[in-house]
């Protein structure tokens, strides 16, 4: 009934499925506990309320993401050894160590102080209760790092050998996690990430200047506050975000041409010249792009240098080698169109900012809203991109995806991923409306911890009492 | 067989962070397995209140396991997970139910009755999924070369059953005799009557294990009851015995906190006796921890980090401990 391949699509499915909805709430975790500091940081330094309303209000939000972080979190860090284990048995002399790791420096330094980020202010006072807050945010940085170094192993393995026991075993752990495509997918992730929360923060400061336009009432100051700092994000981040992916691209066409080759819709290879596809129908199975949109000559100024420089398509590998071409030819272009969209935004907001016009112009703040999730989209298809360019290896060039996955039954993996659908849908739809119910609500002067007189919850979840307004509003009490 | 190297440390490490995860997570499942028969309300409050500070950074040792495993053990990992792929799932979606109802169950009145079920069930499922995992490893996992070879029901019999009751009582005691230190009144009174029940359940349950395993497998039963070892074997069963009966003589003359450290002291001796059955086998009676081991170029890279990560992560997790300490009450910690 079922094929042994039937039980590889599946548990790629089911890791697919399962990263894909993990990695939005990290990314949103990372850009949000950053802010959180800053906000914190600027209440201590100005006084100024304002910071602690924001504060507040988005340390609400933070908890549900943070959570739904945590609970997908874990089920990832089985998943290798559950659908993936001959994978897990040869690469964990070298992944392993990276990954205990992060654990030890990342998720119990988060962890540790999380429970007095959210409940300890009256606790611990001021000073202490922000250094909480600053480990928490290292902690989402220090996770990015880790497993970020143990992606690029995978991508553009180095510093390791090869034992009797076919197992990959670490030589030099320097090169082990500084491997070659590493420094550049930190950056991209981690600006991702910041980019990413500042197009919530500034969609949601957009949704309430609309909002009491509407009412003829003036927006609150914490609106107003909150859409003019992830603009700033916005403007400066974008454009830097845009050379950081350029020179991420640079690497990879050094590293892995073929990802390029496949991303770019090149199946053959391009003497005299070779055209840059703007757009096209990618036809994997005749290894040809139909309906291209090409600017000749491009493809070989961008990639060699040169005017008539040779770039090598799909057709220098064996066809068994090939990746999905369709999936990566529109996944990047998708994450492209959106980064260029953000730099606009961001353009626009400096315009705005300087003719007056940053909390007036109401089709800036339709543009804003608009752009809330664009973040989320460019990073799920940035990640799309890099991940299925990697196939058909686990780890690159070395280890075949087909050889990595567990001796189990299809109709295992099936009832599994099953489970993970229904669950996840469940869970994440529940999470999602409440953060979304949490953001329709304007932030308020003396904004409230939690619902006042609800009782003390969760990790990451202040009791109302943590944030009473008259014990923490001076922050030289 | 006793030589220190880096392996027996680190084997020694990961059984450290696996008690740890079981008595820490173990008496947060536990509360959570006692939330029907908290009455609705400020009941189901407190105690989800009693935990709700300390429960992810307990998780976090789960996760340290799991990822310490792979890193130090990695064949072992790859075996053992396919091997109990069923209970591991369910535990983690179990794990996921109860994580999200710790902040669903606040957002949304109308919901919580819900999420107070998720929050229940979850803790259920991911406590019984244990026990039924360890009970499976121990029966015998089915290997040929560096996988795993059998089907993916073979977890599922009468003893890895009896294993998974018995760890859902035991972590249920844990539970009770923690709301039992952190809690008054009338709640204190339920769930000291709940702690006399589940006691006697994880004292019976202990029992029943510890008769049946080591008719299990030839080799439990030498490490046992022969001669010399039956010396340093003995006093196990009476030490359990002495422990069970300070517990109970400690809930009948109202201790707040010695209950808790009683039902923990039974946890590390069946903990220790799991240990003599099985060491220095990582994968019961199949893989030792030497063929399972990373090599030593990766254990001692890690081994660098742990010796200094490791006493920092103690040391802020007593403090967290410590500042959320005392009683608690529906409005959070007083």
């Amino acid at each position: 009934m079922f094929s042994e391949l039937n039980a590889l699509a599946l548990a790629r499915a089911q890791f697919g499925f399962t990263v894909a909805l993990h990695i939005v709430f990290p990314a949103f975790s990372i850009g949000l506990a950053s802010y959180l500091a800053v906000l914190e940081a600027l209440w201590l330094w100005t006084g100024r309320s304002v910071f602690m309303d924001l504060f507040r209000y988005w340390l609400k939000i933070f908890a549900i993401a943070f959570g739904m972080g945590v609970v997908s979190g874990l089920v990832m860090s089985y998943q290798f050894g559950t659908n993936w284990s001959v994978y897990a048995d040869k690469t964990g002399p070298v992944l392993g160590p990276l990954m205990a790791y992060e654990v030890m420096s990342a998720f119990f330094l988060e962890a540790g102080f999380l429970g007095i980020m959210l409940f300890g202010m009256n606790k611990v006072g001021p000073g202490l209760h922000f250094l909480a807050s600053l480990m928490v945010a290292a902690g989402t940085v220090f996770s990015a790092f880790w497993i970020l170094a143990v992606n690029s192993w995978m991508q553009t393995p180095t510093g390791y050998g090869v034992n009797p026991q076919g197992q990959f075993t670490p030589l030099d752990w320097g090169a082990v996690i500084f491997n070659p495509s590493f420094p550049y997918r930190l950056v991209h992730m981690v600006l991702a990430a910041y980019l990413t929360t500042a197009l919530v923060v500034g969609a949601v400061g957009a949704y309430h200047l609309l909002a009491s336009r509407r009412a003829h009432s003036g927006a609150s100051e914490g609106a107003r506050v909150m859409f003019s700092m992830a603009m700033w994000m916005a403007a400066l981040v974008a454009p830097i975000q845009i050379l950081a992916g350029d020179e991420h691209g640079l690497n990879t066409l050094r590293y892995q041409p073929m990802k390029i080759a496949a991303m770019e819709g090149d199946y053959q290879t391009q003497k005299g010249g070779a055209a840059l596809i703007l757009f096209g129908l990618p036809d994997q199975a005749n290894a040809t792009v139909h309906a291209k949109i090409e600017i000749p000559h491009l493809s070989s100024l961008i990639l060699t240098h040169s005017w008539d420089g040779e770039v090598k398509g799909l057709d220098a590998i064996p066809r068994a080698d090939w990746p999905n071409v369709p999936i990566l030819f529109f996944s990047f272009r998708i994450m492209v169109g959106l980064g260029v969209l953000m730099a606009a935004l961001g353009m626009t907001s400096l315009v705005a900012r300087w003719r007056g016009g940053l909390y007036a112009w109401p089709w800036l703040h339709r543009f804003a809203l608009a752009m809330g999730p664009a973040g989320f989209v460019a990073l799920l298809c940035g990640w799309i991109t890099t991940e299925v360019g990697r196939q058909p290896y686990t780890v690159y060039g070395l280890l075949r995806t087909d050889n990595s996955a567990s001796p189990l039954a299809a109709p295992a993996v099936a009832a599994s991923l099953l489970a993970f659908v229904v669950v996840y849908f469940a869970v994440f739809t529940a999470g999602v409306f409440y953060i979304l119910r949490l953001m329709a609500h304007p932030p308020a002067p003396g904004e409230p911890g939690i619902e006042e007189g609800a009782p003390m919850r969760a990790a990451g979840i202040t009791p109302a009492h943590a944030l009473n307004p008259e014990r923490t509003l001076n922050p030289a009490e | 067989m006793w030589t220190l190297d880096l392996t027996v440390i680190w084997a020694g490490l990961i059984a450290f962070s696996v008690f740890a995860y079981v008595a820490m997570d173990g008496f947060d499942l536990g509360v959570g397995a006692l939330f029907p028969f908290l009455s609705v309300g400020r009941e189901r409050d407190t105690a989800m209140n009693s935990i709700a500070p300390v429960w992810d950074g307990n998780e976090t040792w789960l996760v340290l396991g799991g990822g310490g495993l792979f890193a130090a053990f990695p064949l072992a990992y790859a075996v053992i997970m396919p091997a109990i792929y069923a209970p591991i799932i369910a535990m983690l979606l179990g794990l996921v139910f109860r994580g999200v109802a710790f902040e669903f169950r606040w957002r949304e009145p109308r919901h919580r009755a819900a999420w107070d079920v998720a929050f229940a069930l979850g803790s259920v499922v991911a406590a019984l999924a244990q026990g039924i995992a360890l009970g499976a490893l121990l029966q015998g996992v089915n290997v040929v070369g560096r996988a795993y070879a059998g089907g993916w029901w073979d977890w599922l019999t009468p003893f890895s059953l009896l294993t998974g009751v018995s760890l859902l009582a035991g972590y249920g005691a844990l539970g009770a005799t923690w709301l039992v230190m952190r809690t008054e009144g009338e709640l204190q009174a339920r769930a000291r009557r709940y702690a006399l029940i589940l006691g006697a359940a994880l004292v019976v349950g202990l029992a029943l294990v510890s008769l049946a395993t080591p008719f299990l497998e030839a080799r439990y039963y030498q490490r046992w009851f022969t001669w010399p070892n039956l010396l340093f074997t003995a006093p196990a069963p009476l030490l359990v015995a002495l422990v069970s009966a300070l517990y109970f003589l400690a809930l009948r003359r109202g201790a707040d906190r010695a209950p808790f450290l009683l039902a923990l002291g039974l946890f590390l001796l069946a903990y220790l006796g799991l240990a003599i059955s099985i060491y220095p086998d990582i994968v019961p009676d199949r893989i030792s921890i030497w063929l399972a081991a990373a090599p030593t170029s990766s254990l001692a890279f890690m081994l660098v980090g742990a010796s200094v990560l490791a006493p920092i992560i103690l040391i802020y997790t007593g403090y967290a401990y410590w500042v959320f300490r005392g009683k608690v009450g529906a409005e959070g910690y007083h």
